[in-house]
């Protein structure tokens, strides 16, 4: 250790292609994704764990990028929000979204669909409630929540039969 | 903001970690990292070394046995949520924890990290200290046990060294008839708690026994508020019972007044959600209004 916070490479799946990036220590995964595999897609908010514009899932697990080391991220499958839609496709979760007019500025839009994607991906059956409790970590000041919780209660159906669904989507 | 600088290892095993933080002045463990990190994040702390402890399996595991309940240092909010065991053998165990922060820090937040942490209004703190509960470290002179109520010694502090790594959590076992209320109050979902009670007692003979009431978000540590249960142990836990338990636990606090809620506020939360914890311990229903 004689260069203290030197760059080591790590290496992840993302959105289903295998990536190898050089990182410091102190880079979160936000920002390795952002800055250097320029997956945009991705919003920084407010860096400390409270916002969740980040949120990225990890291992089928929505995790917070700015709480989580891009160096933690070795071995890991990550999808973000590019890694919904096929192609020129939207997802059902996305195009449910659209339907229902979930955002308006779209800042916290990436974050909101991948907390969504993950929690219909494991709880496919989630109801109202629940979906307004883990929504509870995404704060989003335009649409008041009610057409987000209205898609995302509607793109459920789609998490169901697997055939139609966005899950196997992410991790192809 | 962004972290400052630091220098990073991954060691192989429980050995190996307690070695680099020997090694490396100012060396922290990085567990599930969602309490570090945002501390680093407001440079309130620089590390110079984090000693990520990812790849120790040895510290994930959840024990349920005739001695208690064994939380491993790494266990996540998750792990504890989805354990299909846990929410009979320790129902307050998983009644606090669903009270923990948000879903996306659950997949990653840890019960070691919470106690190393030492947050005054987090939960993890406050069930280890209402349940008796024994912290165990390892160091370069072997492992110790810690009992929860002396291991946090004020905000944001513990006796743990910094060559020291928290192993598990342990909790006696909880019998199975055992009454328990747990209440916090915050101001959003997932907020820190402005202030929380859990109680629970055993019953003999219609009595009290075994009376437990811990306090968290109020002073600079968790505490069992002996006072008061001292009100429950040994009569019938009755609507008036517990006022005047309630009313004696918010005597016995000497609340934080900060620009969240001041001191008299505390105070009042105190008695209210204790109130609350006991009426649900005792099946009464919410306080008539």
């Amino acid at each position: 250790m004689t260069d203290p916070g030197a760059s080591r490479t790590v290496s992840f799946r993302l959105n289903g292609e295998a990536v190898e990036v050089a990182v410091e220590p102190r880079t979160t995964l936000v920002d390795c994704l952002r800055h250097q595999l320029g997956r945009t897609g991705t919003h920084v908010g407010c860096e400390q764990g409270v916002c969740g514009a980040c949120t990225v899932i990890v291992d089928r697990d929505a995790v917070r990028a700015c709480l989580m080391l891009a160096i933690q991220a070795h071995g890991t499958e990550i999808v973000t929000v590019e890694g919904l839609a096929s192609e020129d496709r939207l997802s059902p979760l996305q195009q449910a979204f659209r339907r229902h007019h979930a955002l308006q500025c779209g800042f916290c839009t990436p974050g909101i669909l991948m907390t969504a994607h993950a929690l219909l991906t494991r709880e496919p059956t989630a109801d109202a409630a629940r979906i307004r409790e883990v929504l509870s970590g995404n704060i989003c000041r335009c649409t008041g929540y009610i057409p987000i919780v209205e898609a995302v209660l509607e793109a459920r159906s789609a998490y169901r039969s697997p055939a139609t669904g966005a899950a196997p989507q992410g991790q192809r | 903001m962004k972290l400052p600088r630091f220098d990073y290892a991954r060691p192989a095993s429980l050995p190996e970690a307690v070695a680099l933080l020997q090694e490396h002045d100012g060396a922290k463990i990085l567990a599930g990292g969602q309490s570090l990190l945002p501390v680093m994040a407001f440079r309130l702390a620089a590390p110079p070394l984090l000693v990520d402890i990812g790849g120790l399996d040895e510290l994930t595991g959840i024990a349920i046995g005739p001695t208690g309940i064994r939380l491993g240092a790494r266990v996540r909010w998750r792990d504890i949520e989805e354990h299909a065991g846990l929410a009979d053998s320790h129902p307050l165990l998983v009644a606090m924890v669903a009270e923990i922060a948000h879903y996306q820090i659950r997949t990653r937040g840890t019960v070691g990290g919470s106690l190393a942490h030492a947050d005054p209004a987090a939960e993890m703190p406050a069930f280890a200290v209402a349940c008796d509960g024994d912290i165990v470290l390892t160091g370069p002179a072997g492992t110790r046990i810690v009992a929860a109520r002396d291991f946090f010694t004020g905000a944001l502090e513990t006796v743990l060294q910094p060559d020291e790594i928290i192993v598990e959590l342990r909790v006696p076992p909880w019998p199975r008839e055992r009454r328990w209320g747990f209440e916090e109050f915050s101001r959003r979902r997932g907020d820190f708690a402005l202030a929380g009670a859990a109680a629970f007692y055993d019953t003999a003979e219609g009595c009290a026994e075994n009376a437990h009431l811990g306090v968290f978000g109020v002073e600079g540590t968790p505490r069992r508020l002996a006072v008061a249960e001292a009100l429950l142990n040994g009569r019938i836990v009755t609507a008036e019972t517990i006022e005047a338990t309630a009313a004696a636990a918010a005597r016995a606090v000497e609340p934080i007044g900060d620009l969240h809620a001041e001191a008299a506020y505390r105070r009042a939360l105190v008695s209210t959600l204790a109130e609350r914890a006991l009426r649900r311990a005792a099946g009464l229903g919410a306080v008539p209004a």
